[in-house]
């Protein structure tokens, strides 16, 4: 089964892009599963059903959502195989810029949208500068130049990655998408594979639900900072 | 990256078939400095046509057309690369949302065309600007404080002037406060391939040729006529006429 994990800031257009994507591979034959990985709710999984894509979404909820999709992943995969998908997509939202959920020999993309200032490339990190293929949406809302420049960056960000500009919307460059899709590694199994960027440390009081603010709650895996610069003489 | 910049001699869209199936009867030869317009009602395949150019179509789209540069197919591989890249647009709905300085940006963009002298580059990218915009602006205004005619105005001096693409379309933004003819003068002169979707008279006769659009396919190629040139001027003239007296009102001057 062809995987691909895909990555980028809330309602930046990724489910609106797969769904038509997707719906392409279908009407050439190629049938697909869509996993959503999502934090507190998502009704993605009705937008996907609605367009006739086997979908499923599963929430975080209280844990954090990228060990979340780190310990799932197996699972996912195997529902995907069940459901008979020759092309497994895995969509993750919530995961903190820190992170990134591409795998090595797993097809990454990265969505991100044109409205989100000309420094958002540097600032969402790792899941784009991890990423095979970067996707672009919104830009009919912007200038020619601004597209121009926020590709230049998401190039110095990352220097191998295809950029395409995407409309979600009208669906303008999601056949092509369909076609890049259709090309994703075909991999046995996930069991074994490894994240192309490590996931953070989270071993503290908070993991375990604590609410309190202050040294004295605080236990485990805790980084203090100093600061200063702007009272110093 | 060199790799973004690209030139081409011609583009050519050879011929496919219409929403019914029904064959185009000719091929669109393109090539830089020279306007063409786009004619045709909503839903007539103006864009499916331009997306056919964008996406550099191999028979692989709808229409079924192919796309070659300089008379030769692209190859897999340069085609992969250029998709999305060929067409520079510029429409109404778009608006500038980078909160940073005019001169700040366009010097901005020209370092990332590794233009020899951005600051200078910038200068003239802002100068054109101002001369299509009916009221200059500043160089060190927001990009978001701009009003519409001054951001149309710099959108096209940008794109003129600094875009990667040679292939630049335009899309029906005749009523966006911009000297018209200045514009079109400055798109000639920046000899990239010019492609303009348009209902306003003016702008449409000011074009070489006409493409006459029909239910998803070229119906016709009309060239400016002489009688039509003559019709341009005299709408020209209208044009000065009316916002003549615009320009008057404007100012508070009574109108006997």
């Amino acid at each position: 089964m062809r995987l691909v994990t895909v990555a980028g800031p809330p309602s930046c257009g990724k489910t609106s892009i797969l769904t038509k994507a997707c719906a392409e591979l279908m009407r050439q034959g190629v049938s697909c599963a869509v996993v959503k990985f999502d934090c507190l709710q998502t009704r993605d999984s009705d937008i996907y059903a609605a367009a006739g894509i086997p979908a499923t979404a599963v929430l975080s909820g209280g844990l954090c959502p990228d060990h979340f999709f780190a310990t799932n992943l197996e699972e996912a995969f195997a529902w995907a195989k069940d459901a008979g998908a020759e092309c497994c997509v895995i969509e993750t939202a919530g995961l903190c810029n820190r992170c990134s959920p591409h795998l090595r020999g797993v097809l990454g993309l990265c969505v991100i949208d044109n409205l989100m200032g000309i420094e958002a490339p540097k600032k969402i990190g790792p899941m784009l500068r991890m990423a095979d293929l970067v996707l672009v949406t919104k830009g009919d809302l912007v200038s020619q130049a601004e597209r121009e420049v926020y590709r230049h960056r998401i190039r110095q960000m990352n220097s191998k990655a295809i950029i395409r500009h995407i409309n979600g919307l009208t669906g303008q460059g999601c056949r092509d998408l369909a076609t890049i899709l259709a090309m994703a590694p075909s991999i046995e199994k996930v069991t074994d594979m490894r994240l192309r960027f490590p996931m953070p440390a989270a071993v503290c009081s908070y993991c375990l639900s604590e609410t309190r603010i202050g040294s004295r709650y605080q236990k485990g895996n805790v980084k203090k900072v100093t600061f200063g610069g702007a009272h110093e003489q | 990256m060199s790799s973004d910049i690209l030139t081409l001699q011609s583009v050519t869209v050879t011929s496919g078939h219409d929403k019914s199936g029904r064959a185009e009867t000719m091929d669109v030869v393109f090539s830089p400095g020279e306007i063409t317009a786009l004619l045709g009602p909503t839903g007539s395949g103006k864009s499916r046509f331009l997306y056919d150019i964008e996406s550099l179509a191999d028979r692989d789209t709808p229409s079924n057309r192919c796309v070659l540069l300089d008379d030769a197919k692209p190859d897999p591989e340069r085609r992969f690369e250029l998709q999305g890249r060929l067409v520079a647009q510029l429409s109404q709905n778009m608006n500038f949302v980078l909160d940073m300085g005019v001169r700040d940006f366009i010097r901005t963009h020209a370092e990332s065309r590794e233009a020899d002298d951005p600051e200078a580059t910038a200068d003239t990218v802002i100068q054109a600007a101002n001369d299509l915009a009916g009221e200059p602006f500043h160089p060190d205004v927001q990009l978001t404080q701009l009003s519409g005619g001054q951001s149309r105005s710099l959108m096209i001096a940008d794109a003129a002037l600094l875009s990667w693409s040679p292939i630049l379309l335009i899309d029906e933004i005749e009523n966006a406060g911009v000297d018209k003819s200045r514009a079109l003068d400055l798109l000639v002169k920046s000899d990239k391939i010019v492609v303009i979707a348009t209902h306003d008279p003016v702008l449409a006769l000011s074009a070489n040729r006409r493409l006459v659009f029909e239910n998803g396919a070229v119906r016709d190629v009309l060239m400016r006529s002489e009688a039509e040139e003559q019709l341009l001027a005299r709408l020209e003239q209208m044009e000065e006429e009316y916002a003549g007296i615009r320009s008057r009102l404007r100012k508070g001057e009574p109108l006997e």
